[in-house]
């Protein structure tokens, strides 16, 4: 049997989870403030939302930097799929460790590296920076992100069902698309989720890879950052953490539900 | 036959990572070895096409080693150097030295609660990244919340923002999620009879702790390690907001060659030389995540 935590313990996991989620509190409480000022409470107010919502140029780039994350995440996912049934399902063909490597270093490449190439990619030959690269880019980004949380999952699942399909005559690749891609379906979700949110966070790769008219939010917002404290990013930093927050404990308990009606 | 169908599969993620990861770096590494021009796009030489084999010949020719030459001449770029990978070491060593007893505090939690705090951990790592850097500079601004708290206390205030501390103390910040997650990973994973085996045969609580399971965490400590390495040494933002002008990250030079100094070929050849450091790492990482596959 598992010993309880110990005191030591139970510091330690408080003290880190305070650490992780202080400054993000401090942020959220300072976007209902009345003063300018960081340190100064001046009372509550939800003046930085109505400036927010008066500011055409971050309402634009918020449509942006959805549309971008939406389509960047589709494609990703969908590479990712069939990056994922190539690495669990075709056990050691020629060119695995080669496409295991390619999606590994991608997690790991910094973002610089990986915006300045991609920039000179899109350069060499001759498209336009703007929407549609910032989207390609953030695809090649989230790939391997996407990749390894369908991997997982389709790794753990019962591979049976879907041979049962083909042995009752049902070609492969519907036994496939009807038994276990609705089986894999939270993960390639989540993965979709993930892909999304690292989309809508990216500054760097889309600072290389945009142009005019595709001016992201993490793009203006770093211009305003330099600038300064503005509430204003405050107020938006909050809806952001809110969407992104609401949306991911959404998908851990649907997670969990699925899990406990499994096991029952 | 079902297994080479499905390898089929491998084919469109293979092109995507050929055109959009492996070709570019070929262009990066050709770029580095031109020189910048006043020109759009501001490099030379380019192909001209239109002479066909000679000009590609002519291409060839004007490619050379001179950028390289002038990152070893001006001692920016080698105090750059050397500071990345200092910062990166510091913070990967802080980063392992925090996350660790939080790792292993989650992992000594009931089941249930285990779950809610590792979803706890992953969290922030949701919300954007550039915001939470943008939260510490409200904090550690000379009148920011740290030195209000200080002041009350009776402490002296601090003025560190725009200094390395800040630097380092972003890094760690950002990056606690990917060192904590790799080592609960295996201290979760770890066989408890092993260590009620320990005690029994007489060992206190604190060397079983030593001798079991700290050897056997190990592998979760490279994973965490590396995972923060690799991009800290190249990282941008953190350097950017946090530090000063005088905090130099190849990250940053990188981005300031690009952008403010349109100097293209010197971006590219900073991008290879810390390209090449990481590449020892990174081999290290798919080694170790090779080994998790299987």
């Amino acid at each position: 049997m598992r010993k309880g935590p110990s005191a030591f313990n139970i510091a330690s996991v408080v003290v880190g989870l305070a650490f992780l989620y202080a400054p993000i509190v401090i942020l959220v409480v300072y976007s209902f403030n009345a003063s300018r000022l960081v340190t100064v409470w001046g009372g509550f107010s939800t003046r930085w939302y109505v400036a927010l919502f008066q500011d055409a140029q971050m309402l634009d780039a918020i449509w942006v930097t959805l549309r971008v994350g939406a389509l960047s995440a589709t494609l990703a996912t969908v590479v990712a799929a069939f990056a994922a049934v190539a690495l669990v399902r075709a056990g050691r063909f020629r060119g695995r460790t080669v496409l295991a490597g390619g999606i590994y270093a991608t997690l790991v490449m910094p973002e610089v590296i990986l915006g300045l190439s991609l920039l000179l990619l899109f350069v060499s030959v001759g498209l336009p920076r703007g929407f549609w690269t910032v989207t390609l880019s953030h695809a090649t980004l989230t790939l391997a992100y996407a990749t390894v949380v369908i991997q997982a999952r389709l790794a753990s699942f019962d591979r049976s069902l879907e041979e049962a399909a083909q042995d009752l005559g049902c070609p492969p690749w519907k036994a496939f698309a009807l038994v276990t891609l609705p089986g894999i379906a939270p993960a390639v979700a989540a993965a979709w989720m993930l892909a999304f949110t690292l989309s809508l966070d990216d500054l760097v790769i889309a600072s290389f890879a945009s142009g005019p008219g595709a001016t992201t939010l993490p793009m203006r917002l770093y211009s305003q950052v330099r600038l300064g404290v503005d509430p204003k990013i405050n107020a938006v930093s909050t809806l952001l953490i809110g969407l992104v927050a609401t949306g991911v404990i959404a998908a851990y308990l649907a997670q969990q539900h699925q899990r406990r009606r499994g096991a029952r | 036959m079902r297994r080479e169908r499905s390898a089929l599969a491998a084919i469109l993620p293979f092109l995507w990572l050929a055109i959009f990861f492996a070709f570019p770096f070929l262009l990066v590494a050709k770029l580095s070895l031109s020189d910048a021009a006043l020109a759009m796009p501001p490099y030379a030489p380019r192909i001209d096409w239109s002479q066909g084999l000679a000009g590609v010949q002519a291409f060839l020719a004007g490619l050379d080693g001179e950028t390289y030459a002038r990152l070893t001449q001006d001692r920016l770029y080698l105090d750059a150097y050397l500071s990345s990978l200092r910062l990166a070491a510091t913070g990967t060593l802080i980063l392992l030295l925090i996350g660790y007893p939080i790792a292993y505090g989650i992992s000594r939690c009931p089941p249930r609660l285990r779950q809610a705090l590792v979803m706890a951990v992953i969290l922030p790592f949701w919300t954007s990244f550039l915001i939470r850097i943008y939260a510490w500079i409200a904090i550690l601004k000379p009148a920011g919340l740290l030195n209000v708290v200080l002041a009350k206390l009776g402490l002296p205030a601090v003025d560190i923002l725009n200094t390395e501390t800040a630097v380092l103390l972003g890094l760690v910040y950002a990056y606690l999620p990917f060192m904590v997650l790799p080592l609960y990973a295996v201290l979760d994973r770890q066989d408890e009879t092993l260590i009620e085996a320990a005690q029994d045969l007489g060992a206190t609580p604190i060397s079983a702790f030593w001798r079991v399971t700290f050897p056997i965490s190990l592998p979760g400590a490279a994973a965490g390690a590396l995972l923060c390495f690799i991009p800290m040494a190249g990282e941008f933002v953190i350097p950017d907001l946090l530090g000063g002008s005088d905090t130099l990250m190849l990250g940053k030079v990188i981005w300031t060659e690009f952008f403010a100094n349109r100097d293209w070929p010197a971006a590219s050849a900073v991008a290879i030389v810390l390209l090449a450091t990481l590449t020892i790492p990174i081999l290290l990482f798919e080694r170790q995540q090779a080994k998790v596959l299987r």
